[in-house]
């Protein structure tokens, strides 16, 4: 099976009054109909993967790769217009937030089915609500259509983000790049949300990006994890193989996470290796 | 002693008809030198109760009690000196425009409190950091270095109690290990006594004796945190919430989607 997406030595570099800063250095990954992950710290630039792959970035940015390549499409050449139609319909974004990121003055399934208009012009307004209404039930909604005309602020964290989900999901992308897609929300909450994607990934066969700081939550959910330290890829593992990691720097994120099943007096803290820039 | 204890702690928002419960008679007691956790959902009124006791809502009812002094319904200036709280967003709750020193030295100037400039650098190292950080901005300094800032400035007036609303959700797993230490070591040293909300079951592992579960404004459990971590918890809801702090599981998300 080739890859759906394909990077290799990706390299962004933002522009600042001291010259230009590099966020991600020469990060090279391919993802199929697969769950991957992409854990590290704030700073680590996995984030800025995400959005280079969408070219979401501003055009000061310095985005250069040796190839980078969705289906048939090389992103980095392709034209705005190109991009306007892979955007949304074909590689969608999940953010963090779904306070956010709806908008507030507008009514929930009103959004969902903007997006699904923006996509298909032609289609008319009824024909919308009706998908709309039927992706609200895929993400787990009892009752679309109260749900539909509530406003952003009459819904719980939990539902804003399955109403995200909805309206990513509306144009049926071949790849999710979900951005800390549960980090606002309660374990609980999380456990479902989690669900759907999951789903998801293995009906429609979606690839799945899924960008996330918590290693314990992928190391169960997803298929293979990369670990970014400094814009680099220090390891890339099997998830259900994340205990036997061997790099320092994963080694010592794992270890830092307080754990219900082996509890210390003292958690050690990490120690960063000035090495691991450049190793 | 018990250091903490609120008895039929009832609040609502909103009047009349419009009245919306969100504590219903929450019993629980804290000892002295304690690390207790509140635990459960958003929206379940754990942190309601820790702004019940910081004096930020008055209008609650039932008694609440702190170092064996009844809680009146008002803001008083004796109560902060011995309860301040700690909240969750390092990156909100510190004025962007006040060094360092400044946000110190503000719950001094309030309390008319004298020898300024030694008590400012006798906090910044009980938490860590030094005098350097005097004349810094809150954007000068990283996530953990806020919080440590934040947590000194709770400290500052050398309270016993501290609330911690969230303190290590917005960190990243190696800081929040730093923190986590710095608050265990602080505990140690000084015999404070912690209220701590999260929703980390990991974090109430580590750092708390015993927790309460909350659900909807009520109390659903109070158990020792060698029992939740036993899996000897009474309540279902307590060991569902420990198993979705475990790991990601398909059957989990069937069972409580079921329930939902």
């Amino acid at each position: 099976m080739t890859p759906q997406l394909e990077i290799n030595d990706l390299r962004v570099s933002f522009k600042t009054p001291d010259g230009y800063v590099d966020a991600v250095r020469g990060v090279s990954l391919q993802l199929g109909r697969e769950k991957l992950a992409i854990v590290g710290e704030s700073g680590s630039g996995k984030s800025t993967v995400g959005r280079a792959i969408l070219r979401l970035h501003p055009h000061s940015a310095r985005i250069t790769a040796k190839t980078m390549r969705f289906c048939e499409v090389d992103l980095l050449s392709a034209s705005e217009k190109t991009m306007r139609s892979i955007r949304g319909a074909r590689i969608s974004m999940i953010l963090q937030d779904p306070k956010y990121s709806l908008n507030p003055v507008v009514r929930v399934g009103d959004q969902i089915a903007e997006s699904y208009l923006a996509h298909h012009p032609k289609a008319s307004r009824a024909e919308a609500r009706e998908r709309a209404l039927a992706m609200l039930e895929t993400v787990r909604i009892r009752d679309p259509q109260r749900v539909f005309s509530l406003y952003p602020h009459e819904v719980s964290g939990g539902m804003g983000q399955r109403i995200m989900i909805a309206m990513m999901l509306i144009t049926e992308p071949d790849i999710i790049i979900a951005d800390e897609p549960t980090s606002a929300l309660d374990v609980s909450v999380r456990t479902q949300i989690l669900a759907i994607l999951d789903d998801l990934v293995g009906e429609r066969g979606l690839g799945l990006l899924f960008i996330s700081h918590d290693l314990n939550l992928v190391r169960s959910f997803c298929d293979r994890v990369i670990v970014m330290y400094a814009g680099r890829i220090v390891e890339t593992i099997d998830a259900d193989r994340l205990g036997e990691a061997t790099h320092p720097y994963t080694r010592g994120l794992l270890d830092s996470l307080p754990e219900i099943d082996h509890r210390r007096a003292r958690l050690p803290v990490l120690q960063r290796d000035p090495s691991w820039l450049t190793a | 002693m018990s250091m903490i204890k609120s008895k039929g702690l009832s609040m609502a928002f909103g009047i009349g008809s419009k009245a919306r419960d969100v504590l219903t008679d929450v019993n629980f007691s804290v000892a002295e030198g304690e690390v207790f956790g509140l635990v459960g959902e958003s929206g379940s009124g754990k942190t309601t109760v820790l702004r019940c006791l910081a004096g930020l809502y008055t209008h609650w009812r039932g008694e609440l009690e702190i170092a064996g002094k009844q809680l009146e319904h008002r803001l008083d200036r004796s109560q902060c000196r011995i309860v301040q709280m700690v909240f969750q967003d390092p990156y909100g709750s510190l004025h962007p425009r006040h060094t360092v020193a400044t946000a110190l030295a503000e719950p001094l100037r309030i309390h008319g409190i004298g020898d300024v400039d030694r008590r400012i650098d006798e906090t910044l190292e009980r938490v860590g950091l030094n005098g350097s950080f005097r004349y810094r901005y809150p954007h000068q300094l990283s996530g953990g270095q806020r919080q440590r800032v934040a947590i000194a400035r709770a400290l500052i007036l050398e309270p016993r109690v501290l609330l911690l609303d969230e303190p290590t959700s917005a960190l990243d797993v190696s800081v929040q290990a730093e923190i986590l230490n710095l608050l265990a070591d602080l505990r140690a040293r000084d015999g404070l006594t912690y209220l701590l909300v999260t929703h980390d079951l990991g974090v109430v592992a580590h750092l708390c004796d015993r927790l309460a579960v909350m659900q909807s404004g009520r109390i659903v459990e109070t158990l020792t945190v060698d029992t939740l971590c036993s899996g000897a918890a009474a309540e279902p809801y307590t060991r569902t919430l420990l198993q979705a702090s475990r790991q990601y599981s398909r059957e989990l998300a069937t069972a409580t989607a079921m329930e939902a």
